[in-house]
């Protein structure tokens, strides 16, 4: 089959691999109708996640319909389901799964040994991300096994188009964890940083958890102008001083949750001498994150507010100034989606026609243009937003 | 077809036996220029260390004896700009190898004496210079134009709210939900501060 595989800093490839093979009673094998390209999927192809290795396949936002399965799903799944693969593998059976706290599943991740290593204990695995999650190869390809199907999986109706669903693997329960978990009152502000896909889900999510203001940060106007379609008040942070305009926007007291969609690699720019300092210590492995945006979030955070953390932190982060957060009482809630926990009633309201998260994509191209894609959507080219591939 | 590369053969020891395994390589998404910012990102990684751990080996051939502390500075100069060569900052990279090359060829030029010695071999590095000096800027200008941001439609998404029903009937739509117990945080802020308009 064709695949998208990791070879090294900024090289993805579209080769011809092995088809994957049933290894366990509950994998199932998925062929693939669609898949994506994450904001996430940048740090690997930047390399700035630990742990992957050349000869990875990329990808864990993908969908297609069930054309192998274990004998031991017991007739859960079968042949011919139409499925959404979450970026999340669970176990659905350990202490975290039954809490909901699936991200963190105790079972899943075959390379337990080197999370525990370096995180301490481990984590979930997950898709194309990494031997610290797995090693699984992802779904960036034309077959996809999934380990620990009957829980991992979301079965979706026929008759919706792929491009409805699709992003009920990742960024649409994303951008829902990220408002949910900041537990919006009808009268707060909620500042988000970053209108890449998983901003612009956060924004819609917070509109529909009726927040009173939303205010969307970013400096391309094409991602601004999808932000203000969805009902955001923009900063475009190039043209105004953050801080001013939120602390204008809120009556001086600052806005009461603040979420973070940019994570690890924030914009790089003299103007913000920080960014500068963190891509110089980055440059020397001395940091290995950008945490630009969890600085300005934690000084402009109204005092008792939350910072929510749905942007990807990879390991060592410089300069956060705890004195501020503590002194403030700020409450932080971060961590990998638990898409399992938010899927089936996220498809309902899919169903209800309350969101159509289709409106993100702007590019849909056949998986050997994969590759070239990675660039376009890296250097934000062609007003790129969501890159969709059809294998 | 590029055929597998050895080391993506040597990482199948740490897949399991279902796992897909490489068995033939397409183009890669890396372009020509970035490949050659890559080489000369090597480059200058090999001639910075060369300046700085053993200067007399420049020094000499040119007759520039006495200026081993200069080169050094150099060879620092030449490493980071071989790091951000090699690095996602590779245009950063390749354009402080431009203003590298311009200096080197500046201080090249103060031994083309009549008095030195060394003349000729400081001609031949004049000529090498200038030749490196062309690629660099080529590769610089290649690097800068494809990972341009303005390259490519320049699109409007006035019109994508995502909401079938409109903004303003999406506003609150999911007041079904309920905020699960762990993911509660403070009561309301009912009597907040008076705010300013949103417009």
């Amino acid at each position: 089959m064709r695949a998208l595989v990791w070879h090294g800093k900024e090289d993805i490839r579209c080769d011809s691999v092995t088809d994957p093979e049933i290894e366990a009673d509950r994998d199932l094998i998925v062929k693939v109708t669609s898949c994506a390209i994450c904001g996430s999927d940048l740090h690997l192809f930047h390399n700035f996640i630990p742990a992957m290795l050349p000869g990875d396949v990329m990808g864990h936002e993908t969908m297609g319909e069930v054309v192998e399965t274990g004998r031991g799903l017991n007739g859960k799944l079968k042949k011919g389901d139409r499925v959404v693969v979450p970026f999340t593998i669970v176990c659905g059976e350990c202490d975290q799964c039954k809490r909901g706290y699936f991200s963190v599943c105790q079972k899943s991740n075959r390379k337990k040994h080197l999370a525990d290593k370096v995180f301490g204990h481990t984590t979930a695995g997950l898709f194309g991300y990494s031997h610290l999650t797995g090693g699984y190869p992802g779904g960036q390809a034309e077959y996809l096994r999934v380990p620990f199907a009957d829980t991992t999986v979301q079965k979706v109706p026929h008759g919706i188009p792929d491009e409805k669903l699709l992003f009920l693997s990742d960024i649409f329960p994303t951008g829902w964890q990220a408002a949910v978990q900041a537990d919006i009152q009808p009268t707060d502000t909620v500042a988000i940083w970053g209108c890449g896909p998983v901003g612009q889900m956060t924004i819609r999510s917070a509109i529909l958890l009726g927040a009173e203001q939303v205010v969307a940060i970013d400096r391309l106007p094409e991602r601004l102008e999808m932000a203000e379609a969805g009902g955001a008040i923009t900063i475009n942070f190039e043209e105004e001083d953050v801080v001013e305009r939120l602390n204008a926007l809120t009556g001086g007291e600052g806005p009461e949750k603040c979420i973070d969609c940019i994570g690890m690699e924030s914009h790089l720019s003299p103007s913000m001498p920080d960014t500068v300092y963190d891509r110089a210590k980055q440059v020397f492995m001395a940091e290995s994150d950008r945490p630009h945006v969890l600085r300005e979030m934690i000084y402009v955070c109204r005092p008792g507010g939350l910072i929510s953390i749905p942007g990807v932190y990879g390991g060592l982060s410089d300069k956060i100034p705890m004195g501020a957060a503590m002194n403030k009482g700020l409450t932080f809630r971060m961590g990998q989606t638990h898409v399992q926990r938010w899927t089936a009633d996220l498809l309902r309201r899919i169903e209800e026609e309350q969101i159509d998260p289709s409106f993100v994509i702007t590019h849909e191209v056949s998986l050997d243009k994969g590759p070239e894609m990675y660039r376009t959507f890296r250097d934000k080219q062609d007003s790129c937003i969501k890159v969709v591939l059809k294998p | 077809m590029k055929t597998m590369t050895s080391i993506a053969r040597l990482t199948n020891i740490t897949r399991s036996e279902g796992d897909p395994k490489v068995i033939r390589s397409g183009p890669s998404s890396r372009g020509i220029p970035d490949s050659l910012a890559k080489g000369l990102g090597w480059f200058s990684l090999g001639l910075g260390l060369t300046e700085l751990l053993a200067p007399q080996r420049i020094t000499r051939p040119l007759g520039m004896e006495g200026k081993e502390a200069l080169v050094r500075a150099y060879g620092v100069r030449e490493i980071g700009s071989g790091i951000l060569s090699l690095s996602v900052d590779k245009k950063l990279g390749l354009w402080s190898r431009v203003a590298g090359d311009g200096l080197d060829i500046a201080t090249a030029l103060t031994v083309l004496r009549p008095d030195n010695p060394k003349r000729d071999n400081v001609v031949v590095a004049l000529a090498l210079l200038l030749g490196i000096t062309a690629i660099d800027l080529i590769d610089a200008q290649a690097t800068t134009v494809l990972h341009d941001r303005r390259s490519g439609r320049r699109r409007s998404y006035r019109d994508r709210s995502g909401f079938p029903r409109g903004v303003a009937a999406s506003r609150g739509a999911a007041r079904d939900f309920k905020t699960p117990p762990d993911l509660r945080h403070a009561p309301p802020l009912a009597a907040v501060s008076p705010r300013t308009s949103a417009a």
